[in-house]
């Protein structure tokens, strides 16, 4: 895990809501830190190459923006790599997990239109000859305040 | 709401996350014939609305010692899930609580969380105090631990093709 120092920490868990809707942003967030604009720019390019921010942007809410599900596959474990690889390969997946479970394969397809997500859903079971349970959001009872980063 | 096409050109190039220069809505807005202000009030308008459930840093869990990231997933009578998947939606711990559909006789669950933490021990212990907090510890569910991320982005939603 990267060393970061207390303002890296406060920007990672002041910033990741409610980022200023202005022309300058990065201005408005080095204001409140302390700091100038070019530096709040320069730390999150930083944090983007260690891996630690994944973006600075909107997360959208799934099926408004677009149209996405949850798949599970149990797949034999000696076909996994295989699979997962084949999996990866479509844009419309996002994440792609290996879960302790009988159903051991996990990924989100998400696209425009819910066709296409059934598009890649089938084509998937055709090319693997394995069942994929398609499993999409019904209701969402989480209000995304972000992650509550604890530094200790 | 249904999203115009100027506004799916707008999400699918805003799915990358905004540029790190010093006017990044006026960046993003030049790459798909926008100006700032239509931008910002694009942006403005798909916040109030619930389009955008948040704006701002998206960090990576992993990357940050949040190695543990439990799906806990929960069998609740259909009359019950709501009020359960509100009680455990307001749970600090939790970051996601999904319904879905379930798909007997293969899968029994309706009810999808997220739990994060540092280690499995942990996820575990937090996992317990949740469950006996929120009424649902009498329910069947399974905590399902990652073994392997074979990838992880951003999701891509929005008109590319129109954009480009």
């Amino acid at each position: 895990m990267p060393i970061l120092d207390s303002i890296d920490r406060r920007l990672l868990s002041e910033f990741q809501r409610d980022l200023p809707l202005e022309p300058r942003p990065y201005a408005a967030m080095a204001d409140r830190l302390g700091i100038g604009e070019a530096e709040v720019i320069a730390r999150l390019a930083r944090l983007s190459g260690q891996g630690v921010v994944s973006r600075v942007g909107p997360v959208f809410a799934a099926n408004r923006a677009g149209c996405s599900t949850l798949a599970a596959m149990a797949v034999p474990p000696e076909r996994l790599e295989e699979v997962a690889c084949l999996i990866n390969a479509y844009p419309q997946v996002n994440h792609n997990y290996e879960r302790s479970h009988h159903f051991n394969l996990w990924f989100v397809v998400a696209a425009p239109r819910r066709d296409e997500v059934d598009a890649v859903l089938d084509d998937i079971r055709d090319r693997t000859g394995i069942e994929v349970l398609d499993l999409p959001l019904v209701a969402d009872y989480h209000i995304d305040l972000g992650f509550d980063l604890q530094w200790n | 709401m249904e999203l115009s096409d100027r506004d799916l050109v707008l999400v699918a190039a805003l799915c990358d996350g905004l540029p790190l220069s010093p006017r990044p809505y006026a960046a993003l807005g030049t790459a798909i014939g926008m100006d700032e202000a239509e931008v910002l009030d694009r942006i403005a308008a798909m916040a109030a609305n619930g389009v955008i459930r948040r704006l701002g840093i998206v960090v990576r869990h992993r990357e940050l010692g949040y190695r543990a990231n439990a799906m806990v997933v929960w069998d609740i009578p259909d009359g019950e899930v709501d009020a359960a998947g509100r009680r455990l939606g307001d749970c600090p711990e939790v970051t996601l609580c999904y319904r879905r559909p379930r798909r007997p006789p293969d899968w029994p669950y309706n009810l999808f969380t997220m739990i994060h933490g540092r280690g499995r021990t942990e996820v575990e212990a937090a996992i317990a105090l949740i469950a006996e907090r929120t009424g649902t510890a009498g329910f069947r569910h399974e905590a399902l631990f990652p073994v392997r991320r074979f990838k992880q982005c951003g999701a891509r939603y929005g008109l590319r093709a129109a954009a480009e």
